[in-house]
């Protein structure tokens, strides 16, 4: 019978796992999210002799508990969809503390094939591994690898089909765990296997040992029959205090000492060293890129260098990208007559999802460089070098990822950055980290502030974009700490975290992270915007002039003397029309509480629509200043014209780049965050928390400046 | 002559073998599924620009902690001199 077989691959991080993944199914992958959790779900195919192998990417965990998201799903697919053989992809170089998975897998009995990998790095340390002997000490298949260099892939394919193929049952393993533990397992074992639940394939025995260790999840299955818990939760009990008054410890404690015990005694017989193991490259560079100046330095010129180069590299395709979406926009345009239809296809849907996808390659380089950091292990050092700082603030070293890809060196997106949050384990920290991307500067505040520094603060251009970088960066930390001593309180989770060592990453490893999430960020603010930008266009579209006005302006456009003339009349015609729509009259309304800020109906209807996106809000302040249709990169006019407006001078125009800096995250962002924290809620505070803090600082720059005298 | 001291108190470049770990909880799990236990050989890289976290390498890998969380493990030095 050729049935379809399906493997799950497990490991540690930093293993290899997703070299080896990404070996077996080249680019024929399927990137998703676990139902209800944010842990991410890859799978994909690789053929074995003309057949097709199902391969699915069980997520990076180092132990077997239920206390992470990761193990629960871990475990929970392993138990619930029984895959027909369990791969653990195993470092070659790290083998104790690696095979602690394999063990917990082998107890749980399911069939494992042991996929040895980084043999190459192993030797380079000058650690033979003897393979044969492993597969014999543990009793399953093992395979060494070179994942990166797609070396021994055939090999453990065929390792892993012939084991499905033989119908392999499941086979818990049974180590001791010291008299007084192996005691208390065998009595809660037997009132397991006395009582009438069914337990599907799992053995009494693992079940026990799960009670023992006060696993959660176990234990509340139990607890669903009362009369089973009674029985068998006193004995837990029992157990743990006999080890509390005789040892000073706890069950679980014990069992993990005798799980590294039983590895301790195979890597004896396995392992052989050639050498005394001492400092290798790895530490040495850690000794630079993590001493005292040096590292903060490197760190600094890392950021520097990864912001010029993501916008040299992408400077010449997002022109591609913007021609070619105004060449639509035009091919359109000589396609249909002029009318309700031609403005919503070429204003509303082109022009709204050209604006994101000409970010595209932009967010590409960034994603890119973020992938080079991460795949050669620097990532984990700059965690490890900000985490003091960030602590501070109730974040971790992990949130750095999160707020640089949302805009911490200028010119990222909230909405990978919100993504990012998710290599937070600490609920608390990731929810404040989601909540603090948002305030820095992303890629589309870029234009709202040149177009206001050329226009205000000419002479200090440079200056002040550093100027908001900081600040940025103080009001996100400040809003952070802010929420970790009211509304997110409590206790900071262990920062505990491995530090792999540096390796080159490999070109086939960027190309796959990098088009993972750029098409994660194409497909789901893409999608949004589009929707977005029809509602916005139909917001600043209808209602249309009345007719009686429409026909005085159509009058007055024919009757202008030459071409100049005309586009005047043409631009004043769009102003008194937008400011006729719905979101005109919205500008108008929020007048009442944007007068104290300086901010007019104008400036209104730009940051009403840059809701939507943020892109918006310089092509709105243009209609809004009868200047037609306004293209961000060419907005010299606008600033010229905004110089010389009465109503602006600095100060409204500084008001106004910390309330744009602050307010409200852009619709996509805020969809993203629903998305992450599963629900409305945080998605709806992110909004309200972020327009009033605006609200009050950008009330504060502008009373306060006048009060000073300026302005 | 062996003393025993927290891991906080070990300078960058000094071994030392693990004695206990007093931490429960969270931590203390942690810390296990890392391999960090009584018995293990540790050694102190180096430390944070800050001086926090700690990084040390044991069981052949780098693991990187907080000060607050060193406290909780106690370590013998002089013993494998």
């Amino acid at each position: 019978m050729s049935r379809q077989v399906t493997i799950a691959l497990s490991g540690n991080p930093n293993a290899g796992k997703t070299s080896v993944f990404n070996a077996l199914t080249g680019a024929r992958q399927h990137v998703g999210n676990y139902p209800g959790v944010t842990v991410e779900y890859k799978e994909g195919l690789a053929h074995h002799q003309g057949r097709a192998v199902r391969v699915v990417d069980l997520p990076g965990t180092y132990s077997l508990t239920a206390y992470s998201p990761e193990e629960l799903v871990a475990r929970n697919y392993l138990i619930g969809q029984r895959p027909d053989v369990v791969v653990n992809v195993v470092d070659a170089s790290n083998l104790e503390r690696n095979l602690y998975l394999a063990v917990q897998l082998m107890e749980l009995g399911v069939p494992l094939v042991i996929c040895l990998n980084m043999v190459d790095v192993a030797e380079s340390r000058g650690l033979k591994i003897d393979a044969g002997k492993l597969s014999q000490l543990l009793g399953v298949p093992v395979v060494p690898t070179v994942a990166r260099q797609s070396q021994g892939m055939n090999q453990l394919l065929a390792a892993a089909v012939e084991l499905a193929q033989s119908d392999p049952e499941w086979r818990p393993l049974n180590i001791s765990y010291g008299g007084d533990v192996d005691q208390g397992v065998a009595e809660v074992a037997a009132i397991l296997q006395g009582s009438q639940e069914r337990h599907g394939l799992l053995s009494a025995r693992w079940l026990a040992v799960k009670c023992l260790e006060g696993d959660q999840e176990v234990i509340e299955r139990v607890e669903e029959s009362p009369e089973l818990a009674g029985k068998l939760l006193p004995v837990c009990r029992r157990v743990a205090g006999h080890i509390k008054s005789t040892m000073d410890d706890d069950p679980d404690s014990i069992i993990a000492d005798y799980r590294y015990g039983y590895i301790a005694g195979i890597t004896r017989q396995v392992v052989s060293s050639e050498r005394e193991a001492r400092m290798d490259l790895s530490d040495k560079l850690d000794r630079v890129l993590t001493h005292r100046l040096m590292g903060p330095l490197f760190l600094f010129s890392v950021l520097y260098a990864i912001y010029n180069f993501v916008f040299w590299a992408s400077e010449v395709p997002v022109v591609w990208f913007e021609e070619f979406f105004v060449w639509l926009g035009g091919a359109v345009e000589g396609l249909l007559p002029p009318g309700v239809l031609r403005s919503l296809i070429v204003s509303g849907v082109i022009g709204g999802v050209g604006g994101v996808l000409g970010f595209a390659p932009l967010i590409a380089f960034m994603f890119f460089a973020i992938a080079i950091m991460e795949d050669s292990g620097y990532m984990a050092r700059v965690a490890y070098i900000m985490d003091r700082v960030l602590r501070m603030f109730g974040l971790h070293g992990n949130s750095v990822m999160a707020l640089m890809v949302g805009g911490g060196i200028s010119g990222g997106c909230a909405v990978p950055g919100v993504m990012a949050a998710r290599t937070l384990k600490d609920p608390k920290a990731r929810l404040a980290t989601i909540l603090t991307v948002p305030f820095m500067n992303c890629g589309a505040k870029l234009p709202v502030y040149s177009l206001l520094i050329a226009a205000f603060f000419a002479h200090r251009q440079a200056e002040m974009l550093f100027l908001l970088t900081l600040i940025s960066w103080g009001l996100g930390l400040s809003a952070a700490k802010l929420l970790r001593i009211t509304l997110l309180k409590g206790q900071q989770a262990p920062f505990v975290m491995e530090l792999p060592p540096y390796r080159a990453p490999t070109m086939k490893g960027l190309l796959i992270h990098t088009w993972e999430r750029t098409w994660q960020y194409v497909k789901k603010a893409g999608t949004m915007i589009l929707g977005v930008s029809v509602l916005m266009w139909a917001a600043m579209s209808f209602p249309g002039l009345p007719h009686e006005q429409e026909a005085a302006w159509q009058k007055r456009i024919q009757a202008a003397p030459g071409d100049a003339a005309r586009l005047d009349v043409e631009a004043g015609r769009a102003r008194d029309q937008l400011a006729h729509t719905l979101a005109g009259r919205a500008g108008r309304a929020l007048t009442v509480f944007t007068d104290p800020l300086g901010f007019d109906w104008r400036a209104n209807v730009a940051l009403v629509g840059g809701f939507a996106a943020k892109e918006v809000i310089v092509s709105t302040l243009g209609v809004a200043y009868s200047l037609g249709e306004v293209n961000p990169e060419e907005a010299q006019s606008l600033s010229k014209r905004l110089a010389a407006e009465p109503g602006w001078n600095p100060l409204k125009a500084f008001a106004l780049m910390i309330f744009v800096m602050i307010y409200a995250p852009c619709l996509a962002t805020v969809v993203m965050i629903r998305k992450e924290t599963g629900g409305w809620r945080w998605a709806l505070f992110s909004v309200l928390y972020n327009t009033i803090i605006a609200y009050l600082l950008a009330l504060a720059v502008y009373q306060g400046g006048r009060a000073l005298g300026l302005g | 002559m062996t003393t025993e001291i927290t891991l906080r108190q070990l300078k960058p470049g000094q071994r030392a073998v693990v004695k206990k770990v007093g931490a429960g909880g969270e931590l203390g799990r942690r810390l296990r599924e890392m391999g960090l236990l009584p018995g293990t050989e540790i050694q102190v890289i180096g430390r944070a620009p800050l001086k926090d976290p700690v990084e040390i390498k044991l069981r052949g890998y780098n693991l990187a902690l907080r000060n607050n969380e060193a406290d909780f493990i106690i370590v013998e030095i002089g013993a494998l001199l």
